[in-house]
Parts: C-alpha cells; sequence; structure tokens
C-alpha cells in the first residue's frame, strides 16, 4: 500500500493508504477529524471543504494519496487555544446556521474567498460561495456571517500590522 | 460510495506516465485533478484497473506564449487559467468560459487538460477549444502527434486518445486584434452542467460581422460548430449596437441565429427535451454573438 505524509492542522501523520482511499475519509475514520462532514456523493455540496495547501478543495473529490505532501487545514485546526477564528465567531453571532452540516465547509470557502477578496461585496460572497449548498438557511445569514467576518478579519490584520 | 480498489502509479515523467499506461492496460486511466473522475469513481460508474496520477508532472504544467499561439500545459489548473494574463490578454473566451465552470473548490483542482480529455460535451471547455480551432499535443511511447480540436472529440466521454497516449498541452491560437469573444451558459445552479452553452467568437468590421465562430455545448455527444448560422451571420450588420435600442424591431443578428441547431443531436434528459435545446441554442448563440459583436 502507498504511504503517504500529510500535515493535518499542523500536525505530521504518517499513514499507509489503500488507492482508493478518499481524503475525507482519511481525516474521519483514521485522524479523528469528524469535524469535516460528508455531505453528498457527487461534489456537489461543500460540506467536506478543507484548506490544500492554502486553497479550498472538497475533501471527498481527492484521494489521500494525491494529498501526500500536502498541507491539510480542517475546521478543527481554525481556532487558536480557545479562541475560535473570526470567521467561526461571525457564524456564531450571525445565527448563519439552523442544523450546522453545512457549516464547516461554509467557513472555509469563506475563509478562501477572503484569501482573494479580502473586502467582498455580497455578490462576491455569494458567488465565492456558490460551491456550498446549505438546506436551512436560506444563506441571508451566512453571507451576513462572511462580511461581519470579513471586517473582523480586516480590523485584526490592521492591529497587527500597526 | 467507496470507489471500487484500484492500483495507483504516481510516475515522475511523461515518459514512465506513457509505459505505465501501456503496461496497465485498456482498463487504466490517467488521473488529473480528479474532479470529474472521483464523482465517478465514488458513485462506481467506473471501474478502472489502475489510475495513473500525472496530476504532479512538471513537464505538463504551465501557460506559455508561443508566438502566434498560447500553449496551455495539459495540467493548469482551471485556477491558473482564469488568474493568467496571458489567456486573459490573447484567448479570452477560455477564460471566460472556464470561469463559468463548477465552484472555485474545483476549479483550484480541476485542469483544463483533463476537462478536455474527459470529452463530456456538457462541459464547457470542449466547445471553446472547437470554436477557436485549438490543437492538440499528445504523447505516447512512440512519439508526439498533434489532433485539431475538429478530430479530437470522438464521442461521448471518448477522446481520439489511445489508451497509452497523454494529452500534454493545447495550442490556442491568437487572433488577433478585431475579435470580439463572449460564452454564453444556461444552467440551473451554480455547479450544474450547462443544459445548452454558447461559445462565440466574432470579428468585427464597420460595424459588421466579417467572421463568427460558435461552438455549442450539450446539443450533441460531442461539441458542434453552429457552421449554418456561422455562414448566415457573415456581413450581417451589428444592429442595435447598443443594448437596449429598439432598432425599429429588426434584428438581423437574431434572424442570422434562427439556424444555430441545425445539424445538431440534442441529448434527451431530466433537465431538457431535444425541442428545448433547440430553443435554448437559437437564443442562447443570438445572445453570446451580440455581446461578442458589441465587446
Amino acid at each position: 500500500m502507498p504511504r503517504i505524509t500529510v500535515t493535518v492542522d499542523g500536525i505530521r501523520y504518517d499513514e499507509e493508504v489503500e488507492p482508493r482511499l478518499l481524503l475525507v475519509h482519511l481525516l474521519r475514520d483514521r485522524l479523528g477529524r469528524t469535524g469535516t462532514p460528508i455531505g453528498c456523493d457527487t461534489g456537489n455540496c461543500g460540506a467536506c471543504t478543507v484548506m490544500l495547501d492554502g486553497k479550498s478543495a472538497k475533501s471527498c473529490s481527492v484521494l489521500a494519496v494525491q494529498a501526500d505532501g500536502c498541507d491539510v487545514v480542517t475546521i478543527e485546526g481554525l481556532a487558536t487555544g480557545d479562541r475560535w477564528h473570526p470567521m467561526q465567531t461571525a457564524f456564531h453571532q450571525e445565527h448563519a446556521l439552523q442544523c450546522g452540516y453545512c457549516t464547516p465547509g461554509m467557513i472555509m470557502a469563506a475563509i478562501d474567498l477572503l484569501a482573494e477578496d479580502p473586502d467582498p461585496s455580497e455578490e462576491a460572497i455569494r458567488e465565492g460561495l456558490e460551491g456550498n449548498l446549505c438546506r436551512c438557511t436560506g444563506y441571508c445569514n451566512i453571507v451576513r456571517a462572511v462580511r461581519r467576518g470579513a471586517q473582523a478579519m480586516n480590523e485584526a490584520s490592521e492591529v497587527t500590522t500597526s | 460510495m467507496i470507489p471500487a480498489a484500484f492500483d495507483y502509479v504516481r510516475p515522475q515523467s511523461v515518459e514512465e506516465a506513457c509505459s505505465a499506461l501501456a503496461d496497465a492496460g485498456d482498463e487504466a486511466k490517467v488521473l488529473a485533478g480528479g474532479q470529474s473522475l472521483l464523482p465517478l469513481l465514488r458513485l462506481r460508474l467506473a471501474y478502472p484497473t489502475a489510475l495513473v496520477d500525472v496530476g504532479r508532472l512538471a513537464e505538463l504544467q504551465g501557460i506559455r506564449d508561443e508566438s502566434d499561439h498560447v500553449f496551455i500545459g495539459s495540467m493548469a489548473t482551471h485556477y491558473d487559467v482564469v488568474r493568467s494574463p496571458l489567456i486573459n490578454a490573447e484567448c479570452p473566451l477560455v477564460a471566460m468560459a472556464t470561469a463559468t465552470v463548477a465552484d472555485p473548490a474545483v476549479r483550484h483542482r480541476g485542469t483544463f487538460g483533463g476537462s478536455l480529455a474527459h470529452a463530456d460535451p456538457a462541459g464547457d471547455l470542449p466547445a471553446v477549444a472547437l470554436a477557436l480551432d485549438c490543437t492538440f499535443v499528445v504523447r505516447s511511447g512512440s512519439g508526439e502527434r498533434e489532433i485539431p480540436a475538429a478530430d479530437f472529440f470522438v464521442d461521448y466521454l471518448e477522446p481520439a486518445l489511445s489508451p497509452e497516449e497523454i494529452l500534454l498541452g493545447v495550442r490556442v491560437p491568437k487572433l488577433g486584434p478585431g475579435w470580439g469573444y463572449h460564452y454564453e451558459k444556461f444552467h440551473r445552479t451554480a455547479q450544474s452542467w450547462a443544459i445548452v452553452g454558447v461559445a462565440a467568437a466574432v470579428r468585427r468590421s464597420n460595424g459588421s460581422i466579417e467572421e463568427a465562430r460558435i461552438g455549442l455545448t450539450n446539443m450533441a455527444s460531442i461539441p458542434v460548430r453552429a457552421r449554418a448560422a456561422e455562414t448566415a451571420l457573415r456581413g450581417v450588420a451589428i444592429t442595435p449596437a447598443v443594448p437596449g435600442e429598439t432598432n425599429g424591431g429588426a434584428d438581423p443578428v437574431r434572424d442570422a441565429c434562427g439556424d444555430a441547431a441545425a445539424d445538431t443531436s440534442p441529448p434527451a434528459d431530466l433537465h431538457a427535451q431535444p425541442d428545448y435545446r433547440r430553443h435554448l441554442a437559437r437564443v442562447l448563440t443570438h445572445r453570446a454573438v451580440l455581446t461578442a459583436a458589441r465587446a
């Protein structure tokens, strides 16, 4: 079986994997990162979105062997100690979830969007999250949360750079 | 679902990849970004015996300016293509259509060459390659050959590649000044495939269309050119020249696009019947050509 090395949320793992093992199964079943859910079987829903070498990817559409040597960040790697990431806080404050199943993917996609566009318009947010489905909220609170998270992240970066 | 078991090979060069494919036999598949292949494996719609992963091969990377054309390495991702200043300047139709592919996460991993070699007539890039008369450069153990876009798409999900051949990249001709472009896509949700798509490149002169090249997405088992409309559009005045003008009801571009669905054999599926797709082809061709002509 192929042997891979992968860094997940800052921790390095060496794993023997079957070639057909999906990255999302590696994360959940082998490494215990169950914060990343599996939503669909078609690559549509985006619930399993993680950062793969700094860019969003649907972990159900990546083989674990393809992630060999890569850096993976899941929803569980965002907080600093007990402090949530500003985007997690913004989703909480804006009540941007009901059942919460899509939330990890939404937050990862939102953070990915902000890396490209730190101050996105409502339209840019809706396009940036087009790969993530939410069946509860109607998206309005999610869009508001991304706006709020963007503001918080920009303020935080102003504090650190000034 | 969990995919059926397969062998996995990660060659270090295109040469190794070709011999790995030759060794693995007919049931092997090339793995690029995996954004089309992995969903098929998970749904168990495909059972390859081996995957040859070419995703990291340096020889297949890169987007290069090569005098009269742009060479797009097959492993350039959709993300790379959309952001490439060279592609946006010299062959913007490629960037326009690529920006409509799926969603950001899929565009990060999905590749230009992978999408084309997948040869899905509902994919956005085959119609663009056809409209722009691109050339496909492929290699096998016995050497390199070139395949014109018109010969590359053989049938549904069937490119003109032999089992041991690998797509190195695609030459996209620079059409030069005077051309306008547009990709018009009709789909139900952000990530669903085009029910119909139209790739249009239009050369203008003195307020008229001198030449139109039109590729149709999802109007047959392969991407097709709207030849009848291309012929009918030659010399047609671009009126109304700006959106919103009524021009007394006359719309010669729309009239010329009336044959856009001629010689097509659109599929019937959950989303649309053939007659609806023919209707869409006419309407979307009109929109795409007029937008390209005004660009």
